[in-house]
C-alpha cells in the first residue's frame, strides 16, 4: 500500500525579478513503514522535498498524497528532524520535548510520562529539566529526536540529523534512531550526504540530480542489509558494492552536470 | 600543579581585582570632589558669576532648606510618576505596534514610510500640539514621555522579531502551529532580550519628555523649578533642581538595571 505519494512535484522559488527551479517533476511512492534515503550534492532540493512533505512549503506544481490525501487535509501527524537541533535555549529539555502536544492541546500527564520514558530511553533522563546550552551537541540531537517522536508521527522527515556531528556519536545516533524506528514501526525518509549512511539505515535510497533537482536513479538495498543495525551494516560485503555503484553514479553525474535539462535559472543573489 | 598552587593563584587575581577596583573608586571619588572644590572656588573668587552659576554651597543649603521644609517633595513626585508612566507606555505600546506590523506583512509594508518619518522626527517638536490636543495638565507631559519612545521601540522591538531564526518557526510549523502560537512560543520569547534592553534607553528618554513638556506647560515637577528659576533668575534654583534630575534619573537607571539582570535570570 501506498503511504506518500509525490506526484509530479515541481517547486519553485521566487526572488523579485528571477526564479529557481528547485524541484522539476518529482514522483515517488514511499511505502508503510518504508525507510527511505535522499542522497545527492548540495542544492539538489533534498530540504525542500521534506519541507513540502511537512506542509510548511506548498509545491508549485504537483500533488503530494499522505494516505491518498492531500497532505494539508490530512491530520496524520509529521516528524520533522533539522539539520540542527533548534530546541529552544529558553525551554528544559523536558518542556522542549513536549513543545509539539503543547502546541496540538494535547499535553496531558501521561504524554509528559511518556516524554520523560522516552528522555529516558535516549539516555537523557537526568538532563531533563536542564538548558539546552548545556548539553553536548549528541546530547541536543537526541533531545531533538524525541521532541520528534513524543507526538507519535507516521512519518519521520530527517533532514541531516546527524551531519554536524562527529563520527562516533553519528555511529552511536545511527543505531538508535534506526532501532527506535523500527521499534516503533515508524515510515521515514532520512536526507544525507552521506553514502555509508543511506545504506546503512534505509531500505531504498533515491539518488538526486541537481540544477533542477529530479531523481536520477534508486537504489534496492539488499535484504541481508535491511535488518542489521548500521554499525554492522558497514563491515558487510554487499555494503562495499553497493557503496561503488552509487560513487560510480555520483561522479557519472558530476562529470556530466548537463544532463539536467531545461531552464535552470540560478538566483542571482 | 598541586592544588595548592592553584588556590593561591585565585587569592592572588582576586587581590588584584580588588585593587584595580579600589583604584578605580578612589579616581571617581576624586573627580567628583574636585568638580565640586573648583567650583565652589571658581565662585568665590569671582572667576566665573556666582549669580548666574550659582556655588555647591548655596546649592546644598538650599536643597537643605527645601527638604527640610518638604517643599521640594511633590515636584519630585510629579516628575518621577510622569516619567515612569511615560516610560511604561511608550515602551508597552511600541512593542504592542511591533507586535501588529509583525502580524500583517503588508501592513508593516504599509506603515514602513511613516515608521521612517516619525522616527526621524524630533518627537519634542510635537509638544505645542499634544498640550493643545490633550490639554495642559499631567496627560500631556506623559503623552510627550511616551511618545518619545515610541517609535524607536517599535522599529527596534519590530527589527527584533524578524531576526528570530526562521528555523524555530518551522519546528512549530511542523506540529502545525498557527501563527499566533508562533508569536508565543518562539518569536516573543526569542526578543524578550532586545525588549528588555529597549527599558534602559527609554528611560532615559522619557526623561527628555517629561522634562520638555514641564517646560511647557505644568505648575508642578521639576522641570518647572528649572523654568521658574530662570523666570525669576534664581540660578541656584536651577542648578539645584539639575543635580536632583541628575540623582534621581541616575537612581532611576539603577533600578531599570537591576529590573533587567533579573528578568534575564529569570526568563532563561
Ligand atoms: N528560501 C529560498 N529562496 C530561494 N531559493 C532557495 C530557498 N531555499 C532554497 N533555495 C534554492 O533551492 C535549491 C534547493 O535548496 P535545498 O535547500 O532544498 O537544497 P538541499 O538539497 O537541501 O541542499 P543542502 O544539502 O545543502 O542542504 C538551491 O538551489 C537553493 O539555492
Ligand atoms: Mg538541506
Amino acid at each position: 500500500m501506498s503511504f506518500l505519494t509525490l506526484d509530479h512535484v515541481s517547486h519553485h522559488y521566487f526572488s523579485r525579478n528571477n526564479y529557481t527551479k528547485a524541484l522539476d517533476n518529482i514522483s515517488f511512492v514511499v511505502k508503510d513503514g518504508e525507510f527511505i534515503a535522499l542522497l545527492g550534492p548540495s542544492g539538489c532540493g533534498k530540504s525542500t522535498i521534506l519541507s513540502i512533505i511537512a506542509g510548511i512549503l506548498k509545491q508549485t506544481t504537483g500533488e503530494v498524497l499522505l494516505e491518498g490525501k492531500p497532505i494539508n487535509d490530512s491530520d496524520l501527524a509529521i516528524g520533522y528532524m533539522l539539520q540542527q537541533d533548534y530546541l529552544f535555549p529558553w525551554k528544559t529539555i523536558k518542556d522542549n520535548s513536549l513543545i509539539g502536544p503543547k502546541i496540538c492541546h494535547s499535553k496531558t500527564p501521561e504524554v509528559e510520562n511518556e516524554a520523560l520514558k522516552l528522555l529516558k530511553e535516549v539516555g537523557l533522563a537526568n538532563v531533563a529539566d536542564s538548558y539546552p546550552n548545556a548539553l553536548s551537541g549528541g546530547m541536543r540531537q537526541r533531545a531533538a529526536l524525541v521532541r520528534t517522536l513524543i507526538t507519535d508521527p507516521k512519518i519521520l522527515l530527517l533532514d541531516e540529523p546527524f551531519s554536524a556531528l562527529d563520527y562516533q556519536t553519528k555511529l552511536k545516533l545511527e543505531d538508535l534512531v534506526s532501532k527506535l524506528l523500527r521499534a516503533y514501526h515508524k515510515t521515514a525518509i532520512l536526507v544525507t550526504h552521506d553514502i555509508g549512511e543511506a545504506i546503512s539505515m534505509s531500505d531504498r535510497i533515491l539518488l538526486m540530480n541537481a540544477n533542477p533537482g529530479s531523481i536520477a536513479k534508486i537504489f534496492e538495498v539488499p535484504i541481508e542489509l535491511r535488518n542489521e543495525t548500521p554499525f554492522l551494516v558497514r563491515k558487510h560485503p554487499k555494503y562495499q558494492l553497493l557503496f561503488d555503484r552509487i560513487w560510480e553514479e555520483l561522479n557519472k553525474n558530476e562529470i556530466n552536470p548537463e544532463q539536467a535539462k531545461g531552464a535552470a535559472n540560478q538566483d542571482e543573489s | 600543579m598541586s592544588p595548592e598552587s592553584d588556590r593561591h593563584l585565585l587569592i592572588n587575581h582576586k587581590y588584584k581585582l580588588k585593587r584595580e577596583k579600589k583604584i578605580v573608586f578612589t579616581w571617581q571619588i576624586a573627580i567628583l570632589i574636585s568638580f565640586f572644590a573648583i567650583w565652589e572656588i571658581a565662585s568665590r573668587l569671582y572667576w566665573i558669576d556666582p549669580l548666574l552659576f550659582s556655588s555647591p554651597s548655596k546649592i546644598v543649603e538650599l536643597l537643605m532648606n527645601k527638604f527640610s521644609d518638604g517643599s521640594i517633595l511633590p515636584h519630585v513626585q510629579v516628575t518621577v510618576f510622569e516619567t515612569i508612566l511615560g516610560f511604561l507606555l511608550g515602551t508597552i505600546i511600541g512593542i504592542i505596534i511591533a507586535t501588529l506590523l509583525w502580524s500583517s506583512n503588508r501592513l508593516s509594508k504599509i506603515m514602513d514610510p511613516y515608521l521612517v518619518i516619525m522616527n526621524a522626527m524630533p518627537k519634542v517638536a510635537l509638544g505645542p500640539i499634544i498640550i493643545v490636543a490633550l490639554g495642559p495638565g499631567y496627560i500631556s507631559i506623559i503623552a510627550m514621555g511616551a511618545i518619545i519612545s515610541v517609535v524607536i521601540t517599535t522599529l527596534v522591538v519590530y527589527s527584533g522579531f524578524k531576526e528570530v531564526d526562521p528555523n524555530y518557526e518551522k519546528v512549530l510549523k511542523s506540529f502545525g502551529a498557527s501563527r499566533f502560537q508562533c508569536f508565543k512560543e518562539v518569536i516573543f520569547p526569542a526578543t524578550l532580550p532586545t525588549m528588555i534592553s529597549t527599558l534602559k534607553v527609554n528611560v532615559g528618554l522619557s526623561w527628555v519628555g517629561v522634562i520638555v513638556g514641564e517646560f511647557l506647560v505644568s505648575k508642578e515637577g521639576l522641570g518647572y523649578l528649572i523654568v521658574y528659576g530662570f523666570q525669576v533668575f534664581d540660578f541656584t534654583l536651577v542648578m539645584s533642581s539639575l543635580i536632583v534630575i541628575a540623582v534621581v534619573a541616575g537612581i532611576m537607571y539603577k533600578i531599570v538595571e537591576k529590573i533587567e539582570s533579573w528578568l534575564i535570570k529569570h526568563t532563561g
